[in-house]
């Protein structure tokens, strides 16, 4: 954060109002996002939910400006998304890890760096500072290829937080990790927000994932890409214990049963199909 | 070291292989009486290549030189053009199929044509002729290796707001490397190839397919056959240095040696 953002100490870390998305296809048009209206503040953690085809992804490419909204206006940081994107505001960790196999870890942190004309000891002073933040300091002259998936993620939330970006934005980055990695990471991220102050927009599949990692859950549905529900959830300090304590599974009925509020034909034959297998056995 | 462990168990196998290769065409002339117009016997050629081995060595140095600098220049004609072809998409879509239609026509079968373009002492009609040999598979392994741009990679350099240009240089050319030595090592088999062959069709006689031709046309069958082998050797020597600098320019990045 520099200087210049003093002044919108006030301004939230993403302000959304009406925002529509419609993608144009062969025949006509698909309405990705419908008046989506959302207010993220200064160091919250929200993760955005829903089913396939829901928008959740869509909207945070809006957000971040790799997307432009067909109507509706998007403030990130005070400023117009495209600003907030020129001015590298927000960090973005997709599902791939997406880093250069032919550079080293440290030079993949640095990238961003690079690419703004940081100098060299600054840079990597940073890459140091991020590769010790997320525990990977020994790795630093390795290369990606040699890290394990979990790693190479951790590498990625490096890389996304090299500029101090005052928001962080996160496509399903621990989609792809087995469970009990997924669930390590999910305790790092917790650990790295706090110590970041970074808000940070986290879309998920996984219920558990955006109970345990958010201030609050938004459930979208799908055709056209709506949010439904915005549950609050507060686990306080949260440890491997929080993942058997009983707030964390009622926020979790909570969250399910928003998913279902409008229960969309496929998923309910999907799950009449269970219940009459069930039923069989 | 482990390293040599495995270099010596992936060369083993080829070379047991040759020996017996060479050891079983050696029964096979002797114990049939082979006549040497129809395959001389391994020991004969062998004998032939010992004799005239400043003869072959010097026709290899000709016929080399006429490989690398036909080499060169495809090389750098191929990576030029397959770089504007992919910032300039009006010309690659007019390069591409050129280059297509030029890789689907036996380019050696130029040589006699081009030979007559000029004098009959010049080397520039075999240069030529590896130039556009070499030139198609380095072209086209690099502009598949530039227009490669993963969905992650673009979205995240279109998050830092990264020019074209910036893609290009930290994105595109690194990523297109493996491919330029994939096509680079094509080349360098292909250029020996044209090299060698060109001279089949007149001209300087100084190369290794000149010493070929002239061999047969004396019935000096093994030294036609030493001059093959020189041919291969030299082919091999290509190999290896585009497969060396492939090592040294992108092998520190790659996870396993081999």
């Amino acid at each position: 954060m520099s200087d210049a953002d003093a002044g919108q100490e006030r301004s939230a870390a993403v302000d959304l109002t009406g925002v529509h998305k419609t993608f144009a296809v062969r025949r006509g048009s698909v309405v990705a996002l419908e008046d989506i209206n959302l207010r993220i503040e200064r160091g919250e953690f929200v993760s955005l939910i829903g089913p396939s085809g829901c928008g959740k992804s869509t909207l945070l490419r809006v957000i971040g400006d790799l997307l432009p909204p067909t109507s509706g206006q998007v403030v990130v940081n005070g400023k117009p998304a495209r600003r907030a994107r020129l001015d590298q505001d927000y960090g973005f960790a997709f599902q791939q890890a997406g880093l250069l196999d032919w550079r080293t870890v440290q030079a993949n942190i640095e990238l961003p760096l690079e690419l703004h004309g940081v100098d060299r000891a600054k840079r990597k002073d940073r890459a140091l500072e991020l590769l010790e933040l997320v525990g990977l300091s020994e790795f630093a002259g390795q290369r990606p290829p040699q890290l394990s998936g979990g790693m190479q993620q951790r590498v990625a939330i490096a890389r996304a937080l090299a500029e101090r970006p005052a928001l962080l934005l996160m496509d399903e980055p621990f989609g792809a990790l087995d469970e009990m990695t997924r669930e390590r990471m999910q305790n790092e991220l917790v650990r790295i927000a706090g110590e970041t102050q970074a808000a940070v927009v986290f879309v998920t599949h996984s219920i558990p994932e955006a109970v345990f990692l958010s201030d609050r859950v938004v459930v979208m549905s799908p055709r056209p890409g709506r949010i439904t529900e915005v549950i609050p959830v507060s686990l306080g300090d949260r440890t491997d214990d929080t993942r058997e304590a009983p707030q964390f599974y009622a926020a979790i009925t909570q969250v399910r049963e928003a998913l279902r509020g409008k229960p969309i034909a496929a998923t309910g034959a999907v799950v009449a199909d269970i219940e009459r297998a069930q039923g069989a056995l | 070291m482990n390293l040599t462990r495995r270099a010596t168990a992936n060369l083993l196998p080829p070379i047991i292989f040759g020996v017996l290769f060479v050891a079983g065409w050696q029964l096979f002339v002797r114990a049939a009486d082979i006549s040497s117009f129809v395959l001389p016997a391994p020991s004969d050629i062998w004998s032939s290549a010992v004799d005239g081995h400043s003869r072959i060595v010097s026709a290899a140095g000709h016929s080399g030189l006429n490989a690398l600098v036909g080499l060169l220049v495809g090389a750098v004609l191929g990576v030029l053009l397959a770089a504007l072809a992919v910032r300039v998409p009006v010309l690659g879509g007019t390069i591409t199929p050129l280059v297509a239609a030029l890789a689907a026509m036996p380019i050696v079968a130029l040589a006699p044509l081009l030979n007559n373009m000029y004098s009959p002492l010049s080397t520039l009609p075999r240069r030529e002729v590896v130039a556009i040999s070499a030139f198609v598979p380095i072209f086209i392994n690099v502009l598949r290796g530039l227009s490669r741009l993963a969905p992650v990679h673009r979205e995240l350099m279109q998050s830092y707001a990264a020019s074209g240009t910036a893609v290009l240089r930290t994105i595109r050319i690194p990523g297109a490397m493996p491919y330029f030595f994939t096509g680079l090592r094509i080349a360098s088999s292909l250029a020996v190839i044209a090299a060698v062959v060109s001279e089949y069709f007149g001209g300087l006689a100084d190369g290794l397919g000149s010493q070929i031709t002239d061999s047969v046309g004396a019935s000096d069958y093994p030294a036609a056959w030493a001059a093959v082998i020189g041919a291969v050797a030299l082919g091999l020597i290509f190999y290896i240095a585009a497969l060396v600098l492939e090592r040294v320019v992108v092998g520190r990045r790659a996870t396993s040696p081999f």
